[in-house]
């Protein structure tokens, strides 16, 4: 059986889901990702941790050797996370189908199909499609499969957006559609340069040097996907258009599987180091004025996204590590944070900080468990990103990126500010919005605590999940220093943020939006269509009319001169004739007698 | 999709302990302890091991972490603000609305 590709399990699944309802459902959206994760860690985790890397399945196509199974420690890694973020995310999204949550009040702002009941087949089976698509291309041993992958994670998740079933989700679904279409055309352009380049079209490293332009349109294409700067506006515009349970989903896997794709692909890239570092920086910005909590999670994606970039940048084993470790603990900490802020949106039918505040009193278990992974966000220790992300800003000081470091010590206190506390107090304390909304079903309990446990069982026992890391190092995150420097930078920073609400510095939230990179395609784009279009437009009218016309009088002199009483159209009698030719003759004579 | 058992009618008016003045109070004195702590905890780490020694942290020792942390939260708020004042717009700006006409205080 090691020789499955775990999407297939998925695919089969999706299908089977379709056609399935109630409990049988509910058992076969838990089991599929359960029964796949146990075959992965007994099947291709045990080889390769006995043998090395393996390559289960090989093809032949058009003289190139495809490879859909193909796994390594690097593989396996996000192998395991996508198995367990799919379980994750069906528990949560298990309630999909049986009505109203008891205790919802977002019937009362007309959002109560906010949570997709009358969609839940579809949202279950595109869940199940995209998962397996994640699966397919973290295991996909070359670029063509890769390709493949890379288009269904596109086409299976737009879904779930689709799902929330609003004329925005719509718009939505497409420029997300558009956008990751566009990123699959870069990868197979640059898949196929590659390929005539080198002759094969195994996905191993491709790196920026000796390859032409072959290696900056896959790295542009998995930016793309990455959320690299102004290319990242489709995480802040999605995100929060899905359903609930939809956004668990999508924060989980296409932008891992880029993560994924860039630490094969371009480790010791580095441009990456600086792409990294403004991803981290200018998103936390945005996030400090942002309104919707959804979307403000969806800049902290991009902000930890930016860690990952900058450490695959700096290239050294423990950055790697460092970078895919971050990826693993980010799934789970930013999807505990989406959980609970789509059991709020689940249960009051709003997410915007202007309409929240006070929810800590009927929903405090929810309350708990976001600030759990606020926590975990923060980097507070005992939490899962003081053992990951800590290896990259090692990592940065350790290849003398100085200036890089002390931005991303910036951006450490930024997301402290905008997911660390923003969060959970916009939504849980700050002023009483009056809203009474009862905790969300128990299924979307269990998998945020779930969430929380795992975010303090990495942060608490580092030794045992960094054994699942690809590179050997040697790293220990504990020590006085580096216990006590991150607590004060964090309790500081909290200080600060005290201090600037006490002081009325502190900018309130506003029902408005804040223009970002996707006013180019979203105005300017269309600006630019519509006056170009206009003034072609205008030409053409202009041009044809002015043919026509000449065309017009042309015809009209001709009707003229050979209609029916023009001068050339009439018959000439044979008389006339011999008239003229007489007179031509006599002409002539005169003139030979001249 | 029933719209007549909405919970907020079975549930009696609550409490939270941000309601009681001495509540809040108490946390922000236990809040303001642990900071004058970890302020405090600065000159135990003169001795202290570094697990992942490096000439940057060496150069930088006394109260970087707080001064820095504190000062990020002031820099990032005090750069938001005037961010806003040229970014904001009308929340249905892409859908043909225009300049934000909302108030100060929402």
């Amino acid at each position: 059986m090691s020789s499955l590709p775990p999407f297939v399990l998925f695919f089969v699944g999706a299908v089977l889901v379709g056609f399935t309802r109630g409990a049988a459902r509910k058992a076969l959206v838990l089991a599929i990702p359960a029964v796949g994760g146990v075959m992965l860690w007994v099947g291709a985790g045990a080889d390769v941790a006995a043998n090395g890397a393996q390559q289960y399945l090989t093809l032949e196509l058009l003289g190139y050797t495809l490879t859909p199974f193909r796994a390594d420690k690097l593989s396996l890694l996000f192998g395991y996370l996508f198995h367990l973020a799919a379980f994750l995310g069906f528990v949560y999204a298990l309630h999909l189908g049986d009505g109203t949550p008891d205790g919802s009040v977002a019937g009362d702002v007309g959002e109560e199909d906010i949570v997709g009941n009358a969609r839940a087949g579809l949202q279950h089976v595109a869940a199940m499609l995209y998962a397996g698509s994640a699966l397919g291309a973290v295991f996909a041993g070359d670029f063509i499969t890769l390709f493949v992958f890379w288009e269904l994670l596109a086409i299976t998740s737009v879904f779930l957006i689709w799902a929330r079933d609003s004329e925005r989700s719509y718009a939505t679904g497409f420029r997300y559609l558009i956008i990751h279409v566009v990123s699959g055309v870069l990868l197979l352009s640059g898949a196929l340069m590659l390929a005539h380049e080198t002759g094969s079209v195994e996905f191993g490293h491709v790196g920026l040097e000796g390859n032409g332009w072959a290696g900056w349109i896959l790295l542009v294409s998995f930016g793309i996907k990455a959320g690299f700067p102004l290319a990242h506006n489709w995480i802040t515009e999605a995100y929060p258009e899905s359903t609930p349970t939809g956004t668990v989903f999508l924060s989980a896997f296409t932008t891992k599987v880029a993560v994924y794709a860039l630490a094969r692909g371009f480790a010791g890239a580095e441009p990456l180091i600086l792409i990294g570092t403004a991803m981290t920086f200018f998103p936390i910005f945005f996030a400090v004025l942002e309104n919707d909590l959804r979307r403000v999670l969806g800049y902290s994606m991009i902000n930890q996204i930016g860690f990952m970039v900058a450490g695959i940048g700096i290239g050294t084993a423990m950055a790697v590590n460092g970078a895919v470790a971050h990826a693993f603990a980010d799934v789970i900490f930013k999807g505990l944070l989406f959980m609970s802020m789509g059991a709020v949106m689940t249960m009051t039918g709003r997410t915007k900080g202007t309409d929240l505040g006070g929810l800590y009193k009927t929903m405090p278990v929810t309350a708990t468990l976001c600030i759990m992974g606020a926590a975990a966000i923060s980097a507070f220790p005992l939490f899962s990103a003081f053992v990951t992300k800590s290896m990259i800003m090692v990592a940065a000081i350790e290849e003398h990126h100085y200036v890089v470091w002390l931005f991303m010590l910036f951006a450490s206190a930024g997301v402290l500010e905008h997911a660390g506390i923003k969060i959970p107090f916009f939504s849980f304390f700050a002023h009483d919005s009056g809203i009474r909304a009862k905790e969300p079903p128990k299924n979307m309990l269990v998998a945020m605590s779930i969430g929380a446990v795992l975010c303090v069982l990495i942060g608490a026992f580092p030794a045992a999940f960094y054994t699942l890391l690809p590179f050997e190092m040697d790293y220990h995150p504990y020590d006085l220093r580096h216990v006590v420097t991150q607590l004060q930078l964090l309790t500081f920073g909290a200080l600060g943020f005290v201090t600037l609400v006490r002081t009325g510095v502190y900018p309130d939230e506003k029902r408005a939006v804040h223009i970002d990179a996707e006013i180019l395609y979203r105005k300017l784009g269309p600006w630019v269509v519509k006056t170009v279009g206009g003034t072609v437009g205008r030409a053409d009218a202009f041009v044809r009319a002015s043919v026509m016309e000449f065309v017009r009088s042309t015809l009209g002199l001709v009707a003229r001169a050979h209609g029916q009483m023009g001068p050339l159209a009439r018959s000439w009698p044979a008389g006339s004739m011999v008239l003229w030719v007489a007179l031509l003759l006599s002409a002539y004579l005169l003139f030979y007698l001249s | 999709m029933s719209h007549d058992h909405h919970g907020h009618h079975e549930v009696k008016e609550p409490v939270g302990w941000m309601d009681r003045p001495e509540a809040v109070k108490r946390f922000f004195i236990v809040f303001y302890v642990i900071c004058g702590l970890l302020f405090a905890a600065e000159f135990m780490l003169g001795g202290a091991e570094n697990a992942h020694p490096h000439p940057l942290e060496e150069r930088m020792r006394f109260f970087v972490y707080p001064v820095y942390g504190f000062l990020s939260f002031w820099f990032l708020v005090l750069l938001a603000r005037p961010m806003r004042t040229l970014l904001i717009r009308s929340e249905d700006y892409y859908q043909g609305g225009g300049r934000y006409q909302g108030g100060e205080h929402e």
